[in-house]
């Protein structure tokens, strides 16, 4: 394990990826719909699952990006 | 006692029998003087990621989530699946800010975050709003968790008069207390890697063998009504159930780690560093709340609330009963008391978080503050282990005597209040460009905003904010802290201007917020 990283406090370009998590998952006009179903489960849920997914790779990217 | 399922029972017993000797033998792992409160209260900070992650994962995952959030999506359908958003966006406000605060109250040995704004902004009364708030929002808490043990053991068929119908609750809060007195977080956090490994094989169980058994999840989802089925779309002049949906998540995780218990399992992790990996692999557990969430689908589609064996638990505990009362009806008896253990299990971890929170709460920042300004280290550990078993009791005393619609509804306020702490605690992390009494003037106002507008709202969490024509129902939590920001913002030169003498101290430096 490594101790001389990144200061968290500063910004980096990696953290918009932490803002499309954010806009994707609290707009719900993007995902308000029954289709297209996956099997048999409703656009609407298999859509939220899949970017708990996402939202993990997307949090592993930015940590190994800003942690030099 | 007629409808006692024995295998059931057995099962469900033998694993709380195992998890009272884990908490006890706990005391003993990567030992440390327990006459320290941070050894005590904070296991030390000598958690590493995985601990971490199990630890963190116990406490905001409880036994009350694995009820309550079926139980929504049963009686209420799509809304309930705001918690899967709300654990999206969790995430990355862990990531951020939570490292920086780590840092600075490992630096100055802060306990609690009334610890951190006391020396931050240098003002007690502040400090000493931070921490009741705390408390007085964890306390419904550890109430509600006592309900998901009732649920469980109402539905193994346990039943009684008088005392010997509240008995078995009160000797799981006897072993809790014990437990927790006498090992402090070492306890929970030992017992939350035994009821996570339960919780995930009962999930997984659940979603796989039931679909099958019901016929695959397009049938389950033919099943559900129209009106569950999705968000309702809003009609004109309101954004409907879509503002509602979006601010409850939105709100909920800015609201959860300033809960005293999550920040507790945030500050016993042994770095930042810790904090930040754990960001990404937490996850984890949001993915099993979703399917978890699907699960109050599969009680609809099972039909269990019209079966006449379950019509008399789900008189006793309404929704929150869909759950039991559909493990009861597609698993094997042996498995429902492993699947019953992990949700009884599962209220034990987060209670004893919480207790062990609570304390720290009212050692560091009111007896210390204002009662014994010097105790030894000895007294204040001391002081802390007696003040969760209070805590623990006044909880179990809530629940047996007053209604458990009240325990739902405080925790609804609390959470109401917790967030009011944000622009003092999560702010505060990164400036401390606020002046100490707007702060104190923002949060007031924010909690007494939040209070009337939620009983106007006949204690439902959402709030029909009306501008110019238009509604936009959102929580209520969300709205006044926007309100609760905006005065201490305008407020702040205000008050700078005022205040005759030097600002007060604060006490950490720039370079203590980072590694």
């Amino acid at each position: 394990m490594n101790n001389t990283h990144n200061q968290p406090g500063k910004w980096s370009w990696w953290y918009l990826l932490f803002v499309i998590q954010f806009v994707v998952v609290l707009w719900p006009p993007f995902y308000n719909f029954a289709e297209p179903y996956w099997l048999g489960i409703p656009f609407f849920y298999w859509y939220q699952l899949l970017w708990v997914l996402i939202g993990a790779v997307f949090t592993a990217i930015v940590y190994f990006a800003t942690d030099k | 006692m007629q409808n006692v399922n024995w295998v059931s029972l057995s099962v469900f017993l033998v694993l709380f029998a195992f998890i009272t000797w884990l908490g006890f033998a706990a005391a003993k792992w990567r030992q440390g003087d327990l006459d320290q409160l941070h050894e005590w209260g904070l296991g030390g900070r000598r958690f590493g990621t995985v601990v971490t992650w199990f630890l963190v994962g116990g406490d905001l995952y409880t036994a009350y989530t694995f009820i309550a959030v079926p139980a929504l999506a049963f009686g209420a359908g799509a809304i309930a699946f705001f918690a899967v958003p709300y654990t999206i966006v969790i995430y990355p406000i862990l990531f951020l800010a939570f490292p920086r605060l780590w840092n600075v109250c490992s630096k100055h040995r802060y306990i609690t975050a009334a610890d951190f704004v006391r020396g931050r902004f240098g003002n007690r009364w502040l400090a000493l709003a931070v921490a009741i708030t705390g408390i007085v929002a964890t306390m419904p808490y550890i109430a509600l968790q006592l309900v998901g043990i009732q649920v469980v053991v109402g539905a193994l068929g346990i039943s009684g008069t008088g005392l010997a119908a509240d008995l078995p609750l009160i000797i799981a809060f006897v072993i809790l207390a014990a437990f927790t007195y006498s090992s402090g977080l070492r306890a929970p956090a030992s017992i939350a890697i035994v009821k996570d490994i339960l919780i995930y094989v009962t999930a997984f169980a659940a979603v796989i063998v039931i679909p099958i058994e019901l016929g695959g999840f397009g049938k389950i989802f033919a099943a559900v009504p129209a009106q569950k089925l999705l968000l309702a779309v809003p009609g004109p002049n309101t954004t409907g159930a879509y503002s509602a949906y979006a601010t409850l998540a939105l709100g909920s995780a800015l609201a959860l780690f300033l809960y005293p218990h999550s920040l507790t399992g945030i500050l016993s992790a042994s770095s930042g560093h810790a904090i930040r990996r754990n960001a990404a692999m937490l996850p984890g557990y949001s993915f099993m709340l979703g399917l978890l969430a699907l699960v109050g689908f599969f009680a609809i589609a099972a039909g269990v609330s019209t079966l006449p064996e379950y019509a008399a638990g789900f008189k006793q505990f309404g929704n929150n009963f869909a759950v039991p009362a559909l493990f009861l009806h597609s698993f094997p008896p042996w498995f429902v008391g492993f699947a019953f253990a992990a949700i009884g299990i599962g209220a034990l971890v987060p209670a004893a978080i919480m207790s062990i929170a609570a304390s720290n709460l009212y050692t560091r920042n009111i007896h210390r503050e204002f009662l014994n300004k010097t105790p030894t280290d000895r007294q204040e550990a001391q002081i802390a282990k007696w003040v969760s078993l209070i805590v623990k009791l006044g909880a179990l005393v809530f629940i047996l005597f007053v209604p458990t619609q009240y325990a739902i509804q405080l925790q609804l306020l609390g959470g109401i209040w917790i967030i009011q702490t944000l622009p003092a605690v999560l702010l505060g992390a990164y400036t401390r460009w606020f002046n100490d009494w707007a702060l104190l003037v923002g949060w007031a106002a924010g909690s007494i905003a939040g209070t009337a507008m939620a009983i106007a709202a006949n204690l439902t969490p959402t709030f029909p904010v009306a501008i110019a024509g238009h509604t936009f129902p959102g929580y209520t939590a969300l709205y006044t802290v926007v309100l609760n920001l905006l005065l201490t913002v305008v407020l702040t030169p205000v008050f700078n201007m005022m205040r005759a003498g030097q600002a007060p101290v604060d006490e950490t430096a720039a370079a203590d917020y980072f590694s």
